[in-house]
Parts: structure tokens; C-alpha cells; sequence
């Protein structure tokens, strides 16, 4: 591995309680994640590889086991620490695009830099702020959708929206989960075409979830998750 | 920032919210309506109780008053000094009150205030409730030719109807005399012979035409002046002489028994040790309207000097003359009860048979009353508030359900569980200022057009929301005080935001991974 990680996993052990049911989820998983690459996460429902996601972006605290984002262990940093890692550090992009309906595509791009910045920043920035949102709608070919609210757009225009809300506030990774499992093949296939873009020009680091085999064989990096576990830990060099 | 931004497109986009605070609308309508109408009604019963009753009255409760009033005053601008700004004698005296009225005697207790016309105005305003506008400047116990508003429709008041009353009056005892001398020819030429049938047939009679007995009981003295026609002046209050009623279209009418120009006879206790009654014939020479129904009702003003007179007062030796009531007005801003403790320490009941009183003690129960119903008003109409903050309560964790995911992503892009907290909070603070506003700008608007508005309800239900035949105030009175208005509001709001605090706190601990996978 010649590539410095961005992102590590060590030996995480997450499970969810179902009533009194305890249901293991993640069995001890390691991961790297290298940066500047594309690393996609496949494996059946269930397999564990959203809860991965989920432990890598913090969303949710491993049982057992860290996170390293760079070096610095971030599963049991403060909560405050966490938020800005979200804000900053990574973009992410889900299956069910999850923008906010109230708000205009910019209004959804500019979401994070709202979020991440306190009012009277944001209103003194307010102008190169909305200069880069709308240069990001462009750059995801959305421009003629900016001030519509999502309801008013297409699936691959919602995920399009997403994508540049993610990028909104130039993070160094994307953690994609399915993010084409909702779209058509073709409008699919654009999406991860903008996210390899991405990653070839910008030399974005991709962490992507996906039960399409035929979409890990273009990634960097696969890890396949079977019952919790990394079943292959083999990586599948493409070129 | 993106709190505000939200908060402001729930508020456009979630009308149920807006539903759920329309009760804080009415409440906050409701509570500023009410403590303008309260309030301007117990600021007209203060400014009329104060200003009739002077700041501070002194009342000898003996028969013959207190002498040597002059000492007495000597007295207390030596105890109160600056603070005393102004001072008048009086004569209190409970008396009935005879109107003679269509040949029949209408009776009414009233108590008979004589004043004195050069000091009255510094201490009440007692002159600004007179009728006639020329008395209004300063009263005189005199009938006036004219001027007199035209209230009545039977007749116009002044000396011009007195003397045409006159004229019948002197006609109609001519009359009678002659009748009676007539009577007295026939009764000595035929016993009691034809008066039975001819009574009879004139059918049942409802009133008499002619008074009965008035004239036949007269003291001593009043029957030396039968003869005369000037009589002392008298202001009757005007619920004691008229009633209102209402004709057949509905107009609000008043009836009067007797008006300025008429003779009416009162009769009061002498001052003597062994009292006797006086009964005394005084000429109306002008109404006396406040308002207050408590007053109008019950009060009859002559000159303290006539009053001094009848009533003996006056000591033959030293023609010093007693009064029963000193009234004092302090300067603006005076400590009224101080002032009061002050002369009462002076005069202590345990040696004089005097009662010190501000206004205030003198009204005390009847303003205790609408205090206690302003505040028990307020208390209801709170609860209103807060049971409206029950409803915004149940919307509210109704829209923190629904945006549940929305929740999640703003979690994942790393807003904090204070700022999603937050949201929640604007939201219903906004949500209250709001309701809170439009209740103040509907509730101000209400009391700005009160009058209006209560004319269309009658013309609508036909019921009459404010009867002046009770109210004896033409107009709903109304005072917006900042202060209460700011409360309500303050309040109002506050309510709103302690309703949101438990949805917005649930919305803070949901856990972005299961909100994010909420359908």
C-alpha cells in the first residue's frame, strides 16, 4: 500500500439490539481506506456494510473497536469534534438522497456551510459561499435546477444535488452509501460517472457501499463484507 | 443560520403549526381586549370617585358637625404644610327627597351636600358633571333663563317653564279654593248628597291630578312663605328625578320627574341636640350627571351658607357658622394615606367624632371588587394561553415525527444536537411571536373600533352588548396600558417556547442512524 489511509478501521464490533434480541452486526472489521482512491464496500443486505459506513462517519460509536481518520482516532472523540469532523472532513451521500424538501437545491447545497459556520460568519462569507454553491451545481450539471425544491426534481437530479451538497464544504473523502441503488441503470451509471470525475480530477478519496458487483469491479479498492466479516480482504487492483 | 432559515420554511410550509397557534391568537386578542376595557372602565370609576370625593375628607359624624372650621384647617396646613393644595367646607346631610309629579309624590332618599361655590373647585371636580355648561364653569344656585341642554322632550328647562309652571300652579289653587268654597256652599244646602256617583262615574282612576297632602304638611315657617315662589337652589343628581327607558324604536330615552325650573321638597334633621325635621321646598336649578349610577342616584347640592341656615348651624351670638365635612386635596404626588395617618393622629377617634378618609378607603371595597375581577380575568384567559400550549405541544412532536429523517441529515452534515434542539425552538418562538402579534395587532384593533364593532354585534344579534340605560357611559371605555399589553405578550410567547422545549428536545436525542433509516 503505497497510498497514505485516510481512513482506518480496527476490529470494530457494532450490534443492534432487536427487543431483547442482541443481533451482531459487525464481527471485528479492519478497513483502510487509502486516500486519493476508490474503495467500495459490497456485500449482501445486511452484511453490515451501511453500519460500516455509519461507524466511519461517525454517525454511530462502535461497541468495540476505533476509527482513524488520519492517524487520529475519532470514534470516542467529543461529540462537538465529531460534528465538525461531518461538517469538514467528509461529504456524504446516501440511497435516498435525503435533502432537505423545504429547502431550494442551493438552499440544500449550501446546507453545510450554513450548519458549519455561526450566523454572523455565514452572512460575512454569505457571497464566496454562494459563488461556490452555484459553481458546484454546475460542476454536477444542475445549475438549471437551483431554485427548485426537491420534490421537483428527478431521483438523478436529487442525487446530482447531494453530491454537490457533500462537496459543499470541500471535504477530503465521500462516503457514498448505494448511492445509485435507488436510479435507473443509465442515470446510475451518470452519477458514478461524476463521482469517478471527481475522484480522478480532484483526487476526492471515495468510500462507496454497493450490492453491484459490477460497480466494485470499477473501484480501486474492494472489500467485501459477508456476515460482519471481511470475507476477502484481497485488493482488486484496476487500473 | 440554517436553524432561522428552516424555522422560517416550517413556518410557511406547516400550516397545521400556524392552526395550533391561532388559540394563542385569540388568547392574546382576548387578554388585551379585556384588560382595555377593565382597565378603562376602573380608571373612569377612579377618576370619577376621585375626583368627586376629593383626595381627603374629614367627617364629623356629630348631628351639629364640627365647629369652628376655620381653626380646624389652621390646623392641618400646619400638619401637612406644602403637600395641602386646596380645601373646602361642607355640610352633609341624609334627607328625603318629595317630587311632586302629575299630582302624585314621588319619594327618594338622597344625601344633601351643601357647598360651598367659592372653594368646591379646588378640591372636586364636581362642577365638571353639571348640565348646564355656564354651572360646568362655576355653579350657581340660581335658576338660569337658558341654555340648558334640550335632554327633555316635554319641556324646555329654564325660567320661562317655571314661570308657566307657575302661572298653572297659581290657576290650579284659585281653582281648587273655589271648588272647595263652592263644596262647602253645596254641603250646607244638601248633606253629602251627590259626591259618591259622580266619582264613580268618571271611571277608575289611575293617579291622581291634583298632590294630596304635600302642601298640608308644612312646618311652621313654610307656611309663612306659602306664598313666596323663590326658594333656595337645588342640583339634584339625575337618577334621582328621571329614569331611562327605552321608546318603541328602540332610542334610549330618558324620563324626567322633575327638571330645573320645578320646586321639589326635601326634609332633613336640624343640627340641634334634640333633632327636629326641616322640611324645606328648594327650586331645581340644574342636574348633576357623573356616570356613576352610585352617585347620580343618591346625591343633592345646595349652598353650604343656605344649608348652614336651615339646618341651624349658624350660632346666634358669634355667627360662627359649623360644617360637617372638611375635604382637603393634596398636591400631585402627595403619600395620601401618610397625610391621612397624620391628621389622624392629630384627631384621634378616641376624642373627636371624626372620620378621616382618602377616597381611595371611602371606595376601597367597590375598586378592591374590580381588581379582583381584572385579575381573575387574566388568570382564565392565561390558562387559555396555556392550555393552547398543550396543542402546539402535540403539532409540535407531530412535525418532529415527520421530520425525522430530515433530522438525520442535518446530523450527518454535522449539525449538533443543540442546533437541531434549536430549530425546534426558533420554531415555536417564532411560531408564538407570531400568534402573539397577530393577537396583539387583532386585539388592538378590536379595542381601537370597540364601539363600532359593538353596534354591528347588536344590529346582528339585536341584543345590545352595552346598555347605556345601565352603564350611564355612552361609549365602551377603553385604556391599552404598554405594560399589561407586554406581559401578555412576553407571556404569551414564553408559553409557546415552553411548549416546544420537549419536542425539540426529543428531535435533539433522536439518533441519526435510526432517523436516518426512519420511513
Amino acid at each position: 500500500m503505497n497510498h497514505p489511509l485516510l481512513l482506518q478501521a480496527r476490529g470494530l464490533v457494532k450490534s443492534y439490539r432487536k427487543n431483547r434480541l442482541e443481533v451482531p452486526v459487525l464481527r471485528g472489521v479492519d478497513l483502510d481506506v487509502p486516500e486519493g482512491k476508490v474503495t467500495a464496500m459490497i456485500g449482501r443486505s445486511g452484511s453490515g456494510k451501511s453500519s460500516l459506513m455509519h461507524l466511519l462517519a461517525t454517525l454511530d460509536r462502535p461497541d468495540e473497536g476505533a476509527v482513524y481518520y488520519r492517524g487520529q482516532r475519532i470514534d470516542d472523540a467529543p461529540r462537538r469534534f465529531r460534528d465538525g469532523f461531518r461538517n469538514n472532513d467528509i461529504g456524504i451521500i446516501f440511497q435516498f438522497y435525503h435533502l432537505l424538501p423545504e429547502l431550494t437545491a442551493l438552499e440544500n447545497v449550501l446546507a453545510p456551510a450554513m450548519i458549519g459556520r455561526s450566523a454572523w460568519h455565514y452572512l460575512r462569507t454569505r457571497r464566496e459561499t454562494r459563488q461556490r454553491a452555484e459553481a458546484l451545481l454546475d460542476r454536477v450539471g444542475l445549475s438549471h435546477r437551483r431554485d427548485h425544491k426537491p420534490t421537483e426534481m428527478s431521483g438523478g437530479e436529487m442525487q446530482r444535488a447531494a453530491i454537490a451538497r457533500a462537496l459543499m464544504s470541500e471535504p477530503s473523502a465521500l462516503l457514498a452509501d448505494e448511492p445509485t441503488g435507488n436510479l435507473d441503470t443509465e442515470t446510475g451509471q451518470e452519477i458514478l460517472e461524476l463521482l469517478r470525475g471527481l475522484n480522478q480530477n480532484e483526487g476526492l478519496t471515495i468510500v462507496m457501499v454497493t450490492h453491484d458487483d459490477a460497480i466494485a469491479r470499477d473501484a480501486d479498492y474492494t472489500v467485501r463484507l459477508e456476515n460482519g466479516r471481511v470475507a476477502d480482504a484481497k485488493l482488486a487492483a484496476v487500473a | 443560520m440554517y436553524r432561522w432559515l428552516l424555522c422560517f420554511r416550517y413556518l410557511r410550509t406547516r400550516y397545521i403549526a400556524l392552526a395550533s397557534v391561532i388559540s394563542v391568537t385569540l388568547g392574546v386578542g382576548t387578554l388585551i381586549v379585556v384588560n382595555a376595557v377593565m382597565s378603562g372602565f376602573s380608571a373612569e370609576m377612579h377618576d370619577k370617585m376621585q375626583s368627586l370625593a376629593s383626595d381627603i375628607v374629614i367627617e364629623s359624624h356629630a348631628s351639629n358637625g364640627l365647629p369652628n372650621p376655620q381653626a380646624h384647617l389652621e390646623e392641618i396646613q400646619r400638619l401637612l404644610g406644602d403637600q395641602l393644595a386646596g380645601y373646602s367646607f361642607s355640610v352633609h346631610t341624609p334627607a328625603m327627597l318629595a317630587v311632586e309629579h302629575n299630582g302624585q309624590v314621588i319619594r327618594h332618599q338622597v344625601n344633601l351636600t351643601g357647598l360651598d361655590t367659592n372653594t368646591y373647585a379646588s378640591v372636586t371636580d364636581f362642577g365638571k358633571y353639571l348640565l348646564h355648561p355656564e354651572n360646568r364653569q362655576r355653579v350657581q344656585f340660581r335658576l338660569r333663563d337658558d341654555g340648558y341642554p334640550d335632554r327633555d322632550r316635554q319641556y324646555k328647562w329654564g325660567a320661562e317653564y317655571r314661570e308657566w309652571r307657575l302661572a298653572i300652579e297659581k290657576a290650579r289653587s284659585e281653582e281648587r279654593e273655589r271648588l272647595a268654597a263652592a263644596e262647602q256652599a253645596a254641603a250646607a244646602n244638601t248633606d253629602e248628597a251627590a259626591a259618591g256617583p259622580g266619582a264613580a262615574a268618571a271611571g277608575p282612576s289611575f293617579g291622581q291630578m291634583f298632590p294630596t297632602d304635600v302642601d298640608q304638611v308644612s312646618t311652621v315657617e313654610d307656611a309663612v312663605g306659602e306664598e313666596t315662589t323663590e326658594f333656595p337652589g337645588l342640583v339634584l343628581g339625575v337618577a334621582t328625578c328621571s329614569f331611562r327607558t327605552r321608546d318603541a324604536d328602540g332610542e334610549v330615552l330618558d324620563f324626567f320627574y322633575c327638571r330645573p325650573g320645578d320646586d321639589v321638597r326635601l326634609m332633613f334633621a336640624n343640627a340641634s341636640d334634640k333633632p327636629k325635621a326641616i322640611n324645606q321646598k328648594f327650586t331645581v336649578v340644574d342636574l348633576f350627571e357623573s356616570g356613576m349610577s352610585e352617585y347620580d342616584g343618591s346625591f343633592a347640592f345646595c349652598d353650604i351658607r343656605q344649608l348652614q341656615e336651615l339646618r341651624g348651624m349658624v350660632d346666634p351670638e358669634s355667627q360662627a357658622r359649623s360644617v360637617t365635612t372638611i375635604q382637603l386635596r393634596l398636591a400631585e404626588g402627595a403619600n395620601l394615606s401618610a397625610a391621612r395617618d397624620v391628621i389622624r393622629a392629630r384627631f384621634p377617634p378616641e376624642r373627636f367624632a371624626y372620620n378621616i378618609q382618602t377616597w381611595r378607603d371611602m371606595q376601597g371595597p367597590l375598586l378592591a371588587a374590580v381588581a379582583m375581577e381584572t385579575t381573575i380575568l387574566n388568570i382564565l384567559l392565561f390558562l387559555i394561553i396555556a392550555v393552547a400550549g398543550f396543542g402546539i405541544l402535540a403539532t409540535f412532536f407531530m412535525i418532529v415525527v415527520e421530520k425525522t429523517r430530515d433530522i438525520g441529515t442535518l446530523k450527518a452534515l454535522g449539525a449538533s444536537s443543540g442546533g437541531v434542539m434549536s430549530i425546534f425552538l426558533s420554531y415555536g418562538l417564532t411560531l408564538g411571536i407570531v400568534g402573539a402579534g397577530v393577537g396583539l395587532v387583532g386585539g388592538l384593533l378590536f379595542v381601537a373600533y370597540i364601539n363600532p364593532i359593538a353596534a354591528v354585534i347588536e344590529r346582528i344579534t339585536g341584543q345590545e352588548v352595552f346598555d347605556p340605560t345601565i352603564y350611564y357611559f355612552n361609549e365602551i371605555p377603553t385604556i391599552v396600558e404598554p405594560f399589561t399589553v407586554t406581559w401578555v405578550m412576553i407571556g404569551a410567547v414564553m408559553i409557546a417556547v415552553m411548549a416546544s422545549v420537549l419536542p425539540a428536545l426529543r428531535a435533539a436525542r433522536m439518533h441519526p442512524v435510526q432517523s436516518l433509516r426512519y420511513e
